[in-house]
């Protein structure tokens, strides 16, 4: 039987608190289906059918309040999930030392595949444990076929274009790229082995790590979790202007999102930029005003549900992404939105 | 201080990405080249640091011949020297940038005096391997964190911050010397000036000749290599063409409707 295939999973932050973080899960369906893969028989052997008996899957999660969530991997077909508690790990997230816990234990059960989410931690911990173990790296990716050397699918500019790659080294390192793959959860799965794992860190290893939190600001709607997004691109024309958009973004219980021009025009910070360079998005709604839709804004937002474009100009690329559109000045027509909303109370 | 700054030559797509007839990369005849957005913030963050403490900064690429223009476009906005590792042209793995680039932050500290800070983008615009940066900083043993989209110097360290999974901040420290990976946002970058622009054009660039990929990547793992870019492809696009629900203010009722239908209304 083929060596396990080990996934990194993170605990959810924010709104996802006390569960998996949801790229994670994705992680784990990714797992799943390679798995599959890696346990075919070759061709006219007449193997296992696909999803048998291929490549164990086993997690890692860090944090001795990760105990809940190991236990609840088994419904995404984690055979096994070893957790390192915070004592063995200095208690705070360290990239290195959670690359080196990665890259010994991938050694250690003689892994095929060490995958991770491709969050902003997911990728720095596959790029340290990819680098120590001497290995190959591909980051975003969103499929994969095994065989002499892996065939990878990945995502470059951020997904507006994709690579056909291959991946040829003993142990295949690789991130998955966000919301390629959809959760696979199923109830009444094989529970998992929940294992401590205790690694060999170096205070070297423990150098960089997070020393302070400071908490987001009260009150305030984060664009990731925003059911409904009001964009607003070079069209807005100040940062004055923005009160437009602030106000039915209030009456929508929604949240501000920017393109780059604006951001680089200091109209609005950059964390509230969408697209390559900013924040991923999916929200129920897009209003997109005064954005054009270059691809490297609609990276970021084309996980919503639904786009509605606000622009002056009827040929404008926007036009060919949105689901609906008003054409005219947002200018005018923002405000009567709102005034409209308020009218039907 | 002496700080580096490593930026890569990538063509400047607009609306949409057009690949040559074999789909071995982009097609460039009518694209101008620039580099990523997080690397301009580092060769900003570059600048400000010797503006207010003194020192040199350098900026280094790994590309061909032309990538020149891209290190005298980081000297227009006041990085002081630049260093081109020259390529052949064809594409790099992560894997071996990072091996050729470590190899030359040796020699250049060997000929100069050590680096305090070494700035890489978090993720490169075209190719976003997400790693060239750590790969560097574990070929030479010293302290890395990326994403950030904050920094302070103080005496012998620097703050570090970056933004949250769950929304909010979080704080590093590094004894210096470090490599950081910047974001965008961690700063405005400036415009070049003219006078900038024309100091620029004259300055000495270092040309250092690397050849070919392969070389630096089978010299450090020996067996490992990539991952190698086979082919390149558009994703499938689902264009829609947009339903027109009005112009102008008249449009409003149109649109609450719709707000109304899709259940986005607040309370
Ligand atoms: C590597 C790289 C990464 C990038 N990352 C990002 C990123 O993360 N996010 C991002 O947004 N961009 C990013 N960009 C920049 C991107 O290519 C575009 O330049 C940018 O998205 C354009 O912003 P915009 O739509 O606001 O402006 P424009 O393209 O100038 O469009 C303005 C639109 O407003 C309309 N308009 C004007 N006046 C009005 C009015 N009164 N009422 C209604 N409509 C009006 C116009 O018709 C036009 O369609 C990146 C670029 C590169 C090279
Ligand atoms: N060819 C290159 N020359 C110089 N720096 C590079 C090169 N490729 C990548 N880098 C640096 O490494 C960062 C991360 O790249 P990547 O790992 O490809 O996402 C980039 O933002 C650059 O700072």
């Amino acid at each position: 039987m083929s060596g396990p295939i080990l996934v990194l999973v993170e605990l959810g932050a924010g709104d996802a608190a006390g569960s998996a973080d949801r790229v994670s899960l994705e992680t784990l369906a990714f797992a799943r289906s390679l798995s599959g893969g890696l346990g075919r028989a070759p061709e006219g052997l007449g193997g296992a059918p696909e999803g048998l008996g291929g490549a164990p899957i086993e997690a890692l999660v860090f944090g001795s309040d990760a105990g809940g969530v190991a236990a609840s991997l088994g419904a995404h077909g984690a055979a096994t999930t070893h957790v390192v508690t915070d004592e063995s790990i200095g208690g705070a997230y360290a990239p290195a030392a959670w690359g080196a816990a990665l890259a010994e234990l991938a050694g250690a059960r003689g892994a095929v595949a060490v995958i991770g989410p491709g969050t902003d931690r997911g990728a720095e911990v596959l790029a340290h444990a990819a680098a120590r173990l001497g290995m190959p790296l591909a980051a975003n990716v969103i499929s994969a076929t095994p065989g002499e050397s892996w065939s990878v699918v990945r995502q470059r500019w951020a997904g507006s274009l994709l690579e056909d790659a291959a991946l040829d080294a003993p142990i295949r390192c690789l991130t998955v790229a966000p919301h390629a793959v959809a959760v696979d959860g199923r109830a009444g799965a094989a529970a998992t082995t929940v294992v401590p794992f205790v690694p060999t860190i170096s205070a070297a290893d423990l150098v960089v790590r997070v020393t302070g939190h400071e908490p987001p600001s009260k009150g305030s709607i984060s664009l990731t979790d925003a059911k409904v997004v009001i964009g607003g691109g070079r069209g807005v024309g100040s940062a004055a202007a923005f009160s437009e958009l602030e106000e039915l973004a209030d009456l929508l219980g929604g949240a501000i999102g920017v393109s780059r021009v604006v951001t680089s025009n200091g109209w609005r910070p950059h964390t509230q930029q969408v697209g390559q360079t900013g924040q991923r998005i999916a929200p129920d709604l897009y209003i997109a005003c005064g954005i054009s839709g270059a691809i490297q804004h609609i990276v970021g937002c084309k996980s919503a549900k639904r786009i509605l474009a606000i622009n002056t100009d009827a040929e404008s690329p926007i036009m060919g992404i949105a689901d609906y559109a008003v054409i005219g000045d947002l200018h005018a027509i923002v405000p009567a939105i709102s005034a409209e909303i308020r009218r039907r109370g | 201080m002496r700080v580096l700054v490593c930026v890569k030559r990538v063509p400047q797509t607009g609306g949409r990405i057009v690949l040559t007839a074999d789909g071995q990369a982009i097609d460039t005849k009518f694209l101008g080249f620039t580099i990523s957005p997080h690397e301009e913030c580092g060769v900003e963050e570059a600048v400000r640091i010797i503006e207010a403490g003194g020192g040199e900064s350098t900026v280094l690429t790994l590309g061909p011949a032309s990538a020149e223009e891209q290190l005298r476009d980081a000297m227009a906005l006041g990085i002081d020297r630049a260093v081109l590792l020259e390529t052949d042209g064809s594409e790099w793995d992560p894997f071996s940038t990072a091996a050729a680039i470590a190899d030359a932050i040796r020699a250049q500290e060997a000929a100069g005096g050590p680096f305090d800070l070494v700035i890489f983008g978090n993720e490169s615009a075209d190719s976003g391997g997400f790693q060239v940066g750590i790969r560097v900083a574990v070929a030479l043993g010293r302290p890395v964190v990326s994403g950030l989209k904050g920094l302070t110097v103080g005496a012998g360290s620097v703050t570090a911050r970056r933004e949250a999974a769950g929304g909010g901040w979080e704080t590093y420290e590094l004894p210096l010397p470090a490599i950081v990976g910047v974001k965008e946002g961690i700063n405005l970058p400036r415009y070049p000036s003219v006078p900038g622009r024309l100091r620029a054009k004259k300055k000495e660039v270092e040309r250092i000749s690397v050849g070919a990929a392969s070389s630096g990547a089978a010299a450090v793992s020996g067996v490992a290599l990539g991952p190698t870019m086979a082919l390149l492809r558009l994703p499938e696009e689902e264009r829609s063409q947009a339903e027109i629900l009005g112009r102008g203010v008249e449009a409003a009722p149109a649109v609450v409707d719709l707000l109304q239908r899709l259940g986005v209304m607040a309370r």
